[in-house]
């Protein structure tokens, strides 16, 4: 009887870890969710044991996530801070950056706005509440309505970093949480500025900042201010032919680009 | 007849599946086991306490550092935050202004219709009727707040814009319609209960002095029920400030007192909406952090202080409907 106990519990076992499927959790990023999304959907396919959650929760999270060993894969729209890199080192962890995608962040208006162009530092002096109509920049008679995204998303980051150059941003600014939420926003207020994902410019107009506008192209080679990489941190290099070295390797296959490039974001790609 | 006889002989004690009389050892195994089930009811009633202390005692402990600092008059009296500034400056009072402002509107909203709803459901229409569209209205409370939202964002933003010529529709009017929407099934259930509890005799009095059912309403019915319909309006109040998704979608998230003071088409701000929208990116042991933990704080402080009146009120409430 003890015998029979003993080796059922050992097939039971057996087969649990037999069949305990393989986890890869990756962590961070609402404007890299999507690409990871379509990444971890492909990787399903192909390997069934396999169990891959995505948690769109934004960069710092995912940072601190990948520091405290919560996830395997951190999700960023933005390079690792140097003091996320020292705590991390501090925790034995190594995060290693792999840039997958370029992405543009588009500064949007309502598409009956005649504004035609802007310059980033006229963009800077709106957010900044120094500019309070269009008028000032060449537009009709219309207090402008300012969008912001939240200060934890990675879009907000990168705005900030690019355009605002750590000048406060006025106290009127209106905060919305999410990309379409944003794009709504500016679809539906006929004085509305706004800055969204490349993927996210429908019912929207986006000015060209500088003289250039946001396209395929003045993202992926960088000319367009608001361009940026984005990226994909591991715990050290993974180990060749790894499940995790196969999913941040994934955007050089041609499978990876297209998946990129159908999510409204730019190959990591010069010719 | 025999039947009936039948029914009043009490059953032998041998059918009884308990013996009348215990051995010891049974008698410490009833007491043993009478014991043990009172000391799990006692550790699960407690461990639901213990979650609010430890809440309390883990929202407090994060905010120390912060608090103990020197910023906590700049916390409480200046309207500037800029928590990722250089230097960083954590002025709350745009935003617990923000998150008392957009509470009272959709009072000022909620609480005549709620009262009008629960005199009607309880005094006016009949009882069939109040039976189906009660539990209706408490749907109301069991709509995800995030569908509130997108409500809010994508058709009440819009038309308010059209229709009043706002140039933005995500407000304080827009947050506080919502919320006053989703604060009303609580208002309604708990004011119509307490409306109800009064009693027949009351109203009846009120009849036989000559009085009709208007005075009878306005006169005797809503003020022999205040007791009750204050709570119903404080825990109104609580689904209100602690509302989270609502607001953050809503309310445009701002971080200003509206000048002037009663212009509800501008945006504003709440405490709900800063801690989730700020949480993310704030650097574990940063001040920025120990802020939002301090904003938690305030709005524990703010909740329980409504609580205890709410509760207050209610004990009132109760005491009044067991008098008539």
């Amino acid at each position: 009887m003890r015998k029979a106990i003993v080796s059922a519990v050992a097939v039971a076992l057996a087969m649990s870890t037999a069949v305990r499927a393989e986890t890869l959790r990756i962590e961070g990023s609402t404007t890299v969710g999507p690409i990871a999304d379509a990444f971890a959907e492909y990787f399903k396919g192909v390997y069934p044991n396999l169990e891959i959650t995505v948690n769109k929760n934004g960069s710092g999270n995912g940072a601190t996530a990948l520091i405290e060993g919560r996830c395997d894969i951190a999700a960023m729209s933005r390079f690792m801070e140097p003091q996320e890199f020292s705590k991390a080192v501090a925790n034995k962890v190594y995060p290693v950056a792999w840039t997958i995608a370029m992405d543009g962040v588009c500064v949007v208006v309502h598409p009956s706005n005649p504004v035609k162009t802007l310059t980033s530092a006229q963009v800077r002096e709106i957010y900044m509440g120094k500019i309070t109509n269009w008028s000032q920049v060449g537009g009709s008679q219309t207090p402008i309505v300012v969008i912001s995204r939240d200060s934890s998303s990675g879009t907000y980051e990168t705005f900030e970093t690019l355009i605002m150059k750590k000048q406060p941003m006025a106290q009127g600014v209106e905060y919305v949480n999410a990309n379409p939420q944003a794009q709504a926003r500016v679809r539906t207020t006929p004085g509305a500025i706004g800055y969204v994902g490349l993927g996210f410019l429908e019912g929207v107009k986006a000015v060209p900042i500088d003289g250039i506008a946001p396209t395929r192209q003045t993202v992926a080679n960088g000319t367009y201010p608001l361009s940026r990489p984005l990226f994909l941190f591991t715990n050290g290099f993974p180990k060749l032919g790894s499940i995790p070295f196969k999913f941040v390797t994934f955007y050089l296959t041609e499978k990876g680009q297209d998946l990129i490039e159908a999510k409204d974001f730019v190959p990591m790609t010069n010719y | 007849m025999n039947d009936s006889n039948a029914a009043f002989t009490l059953a032998p004690a041998a059918d009884s599946p308990r013996p009348l009389a215990l051995t010891p050892g049974q008698d410490l195994r009833g007491y043993l086991s009478a014991l043990l089930g009172r000391a799990v009811l006692f550790f699960i009633t407690f461990s639901s306490v213990l979650a609010v202390l430890l809440i309390l005692v883990f929202v407090v402990i994060r905010s120390v550092g912060f608090l103990s600092g020197s910023s906590i008059v700049e916390f409480l009296a200046s309207q500037n935050w800029r928590p990722t500034a250089e230097p960083p400056v954590f002025g709350a009072l745009a935003i617990i202004v923000g998150s008392l402002y957009v509470s009272f509107a959709a009072l000022v909203f909620a609480v005549p219709l709620g009262i009008l709803a629960a005199v009607f459901l309880s005094d006016i229409v009949s009882w069939k009727v109040r039976n189906v569209v009660k539990p209706i209205v408490e749907i109301l409370a069991a709509i995800p707040s995030v569908a509130y939202g997108f409500f809010a964002v994508l058709v009440l933003a819009p038309w308010l814009q059209k229709q009043f010529g706002f140039s933005t529709g995500t407000n304080a009017l827009n947050a506080s319609l919502i919320l006053a929407i989703m604060a009303l099934p609580t208002i309604i259930s708990v004011a119509e209960d307490s409306i109800s509890a009064l009693g027949r005799e009351l109203r009846e009095a009120s009849y036989s002095c000559g009085a009709t059912r208007l005075e009878t309403i306005v006169r005797v019915v809503i003020p022999a029920a205040h007791s009750g319909i204050i709570a119903a309006v404080v825990l109104g109040m609580m689904r209100a400030i602690g509302e989270t998704m609502v607001v953050w979608m809503a309310s445009g998230n701002a971080p200003q007192i509206p000048h002037p003071w009663w212009d509800l088409a501008q945006s504003v701000r709440t405490l709900t909406a800063t801690i989730a929208g700020e949480m993310g990116e704030a650097p574990e042991t940063s001040l920025h952090r120990g802020a939002l933990f301090a904003m938690g704080v305030l709005l524990l402080l703010m909740t329980l202080g409504m609580n205890l009146v709410s509760e207050y009120f209610l004990a009132r409430a109760k005491k009044a409907g067991g008098r008539t």
